[in-house]
């Protein structure tokens, strides 16, 4: 069983209704196979507001089920696990959020979710063993308990309470963690310290990360790979250098230019089409970006493009048939 | 330098009022102090820094927009046109309605693709901006706005939607093509893109760029993003927790920044294809209920000296365009 992976997504979509009554259906996530060897990685998943990227790290939770296709984390369905597997599955799997004060209760002390979190998932009933799980878990993330003891979530700010966040689900000792646009509510000179304590914890405890995000640029720094998603579809996957440089769906490439960089004033005016109307590229039968794309044929609109292989980059687009 | 505006010592902030169980106490939150500033015609300037720093604060205060809690506590904002100075801190909200505001300076709000009214038709929000400043007939006014809807590339049917219909950034292109209906010489954007994907962001932003080369008018951009400055804008400030500690051209600043701050701003940006390992800053911005003494900048600085602590630094020019407030740059001299 040492040869399994890590996480395999296997043809998943979720068909959400809306309209009245729910009766007009569209796919949020749609017919996505993707797969993580089981050595620490980082795997990114990019891609625009209603791309689908938060409800798919939603489903590898466990929180949100597929109507179709099957998510195995190192082997086990994550949407049929029997009890035992449940507390085994919430230990080796956790989860960081955009809005960390959402995370939090106001209410609530913070520290109470870090001594709850370690009594019921590392079943720890010795105060002192809880304390020094919890210290060692803040310092990592450059806090320590004295700093966070009594305070609510408004007394922390955005950066400091994200760390809290990360500290919390660092505690069950975790193999994979699901972040959901963790730094995109955090200022920029404290993001990428964030962004350097993933990779350091990738390399030190052989944690690996599924970052979900819809900036490439911070993608580009951490991840190794990546899939670019597009109206719910995959259009491109592959090693994040090769997908973010080499750029082959006509959508990667449009994201990039568009990717306002400092000393790219040049290459940033070239000309991009907005994208068109959410719901009808939803529905369309074939690829569905051909509304916009520079490279629209007859058959972009009727045929769904699979996923071509291009070395080790896969690319939904019929350029590349 | 032909200067449109300009800020002097400019100090403003928000006074609460706190109630407490016997009394009354009122906190201030000084979110602007001491900022000089002068805007140039036909230029795009750019003001970053992070939130809370007081960059959005600042842009209200040189529009004018006075709204409680926000009160200005010093200095002056002189609008000056060709027919003389505009005391714009001295007028009055009813002056500066009548006088000013659309018609020679206009503002876009944060998140201002929700201004539109919900229950009025695009066209009509159109039809009232005319009909009010430039006392057309509705006839008249409706033949204006589509003529005018052609020349800032937006479909024709955006006209007959309501604003719920459209998207984000399609929203976001109707409020600033209404804040240029006037054609005003200043526009004093906050945040233009702020809640939009980058494709779209970058179709808004293009156009606010397109619009100023056509007008040679003054462009203000407010943004976190510095990205969208080194890809917008021509000169820019930099401001941390209340004051702007550096203004420059933004390539000059990119390249060699001379505040901290900026240079650990810069430094942290990741970059697609550069996968060298960047490093942030420690600690987090001040509260600006009781800024730190001497620079506001020293308990994060690197390269704090006692005399940061004690005294706060004055902008000072390094050459002609350049300035900068810390005393790094004031000893090196």
């Amino acid at each position: 069983m040492s040869e399994e992976n890590l996480l395999q997504v296997e043809d998943v979509s979720k068909i959400y209704g809306y309209g009245f009554l729910g009766r007009v259906k569209f796919p949020a996530v749609d017919h996505v196979t993707l797969s993580m060897e089981n050595k620490p990685k980082i795997f990114t998943i990019a891609g625009e507001s209603g791309c689908g990227k938060t409800t798919l790290a939603r489903m590898m939770l466990g929180m949100v089920k597929p109507t179709a296709g099957t998510i195995l984390y190192r082997g086990k369905n994550v949407h049929n696990l029997k009890s035992k597997d449940r507390t085994w599955f919430l230990r080796e799997v956790q989860a960081i959020f955009q809005d960390p004060f959402d995370t939090f209760n106001p209410l609530k002390r913070v520290d109470t979710y870090l001594y709850e979190t370690a009594s019921n998932l590392l079943k720890l009933k010795n105060d002192e063993e809880i304390r020094g799980k919890i210290e060692e878990a803040l310092r990592f993330t450059g806090l320590s308990l004295e700093e966070i003891t009594g305070k609510y979530p408004n007394e922390f700010s955005g950066g400091q309470i994200q760390r809290v966040s990360i500290a919390r689900a660092l505690l069950p000792k975790p193999r994979l963690i699901v972040a959901d646009e963790p730094v995109s509510m955090v200022d920029a000179s404290i993001r990428i310290n964030i962004l350097n304590m993933f990779k350091a914890l990738l390399t030190k405890t052989g944690t690996s990360f599924i970052y979900i995000t819809h900036d490439l640029a911070t993608a580009y720094y951490i991840s190794d790979e990546i899939a670019i998603m597009y109206r719910g579809m995959i259009v491109e996957i592959g090693p994040a250098e090769k997908v973010l440089l080499k750029r082959h769906h006509p959508y990667t490439q449009a994201l990039v230019k568009s990717l306002p960089e400092p000393g790219k004033k040049e290459e940033w005016k070239t000309r991009v089409n907005a994208p068109g109307m959410e719901i009808k590229e939803f529905l369309s039968p074939g690829c569905k970006y051909a509304d916009i794309c520079p490279h629209k044929t007859e058959r972009c609109v009727k045929e769904k493009p699979p996923l071509f292989e291009i070395g080790d980059v896969k690319v939904a687009c019929w350029l590349y048939e | 330098m032909d200067v449109v505006l300009k800020a002097d010592d400019l100090s403003g902030g928000y006074l609460l009022v706190q109630k407490g169980s016997s009394e009354k106490n009122e906190v201030y939150v000084d979110a602007v102090s001491d900022v000089s500033l002068q805007l140039e015609r036909n230029e795009i300037f750019g003001i970053a820094g992070e939130s809370g720093c007081g960059k959005s604060t600042l842009l209200k205060m040189i529009y004018g927009l006075l709204e409680p809690p926000l009160i200005l506590r010093g200095g002056s904002v002189t609008f000056i046109t060709v027919d003389g100075e505009i005391p714009i801190t001295s007028l009055s909200e009813n002056d500066l309605r009548r006088r000013v505001w659309w018609k020679k300076i206009s503002y876009i709000p944060q998140s201002s693709m929700n201004v539109l009214n919900p229950t009025v038709r695009i066209r009509d929000h159109f039809i009232e901006m005319f009909t009010f400043h430039a006392r057309m007939t509705k006839n008249e006014a409706y033949a204006e706005a589509r003529k005018y809807i052609d020349q800032m590339g937006l479909p024709r049917d955006v006209l007959s939607a309501f604003p719920h219909q459209l998207s984000g950034g399609m929203r976001q292109r109707v409020v600033i093509a209404l804040s240029l209906l006037l054609n005003p010489n200043i526009v004093l954007a906050d945040e233009p893109t702020s809640a939009l994907d980058v494709i779209s962001q970058k179709v808004v932003l293009t156009m606010l760029e397109e619009a100023q080369k056509e007008l040679k008018n003054t462009l203000v951009i407010v943004s976190h993003d510095l990205g969208i400055h080194g890809v917008m804008t021509h000169r820019m400030g930099i401001m941390y927790a209340g004051k702007i500690v550096e203004i420059g051209k933004t390539e000059e600043i990119f390249e060699d920044p001379l505040h901290p701050y900026s240079e650990a701003l810069i430094r942290s940006l990741p970059k697609l294809g550069d996968k060298k390992q960047r490093t942030g800053l420690g600690g987090h911005p001040p509260d600006l209920k009781k800024p730190p003494s001497g620079c506001r900048f020293h308990p994060r600085c690197p390269y704090a000296m006692p005399i940061c602590s004690r005294t706060p630094p004055k902008m000072k020019m390094i050459k002609p365009g350049r300035y900068v407030a810390c005393w790094k740059n004031s000893m090196e001299e």
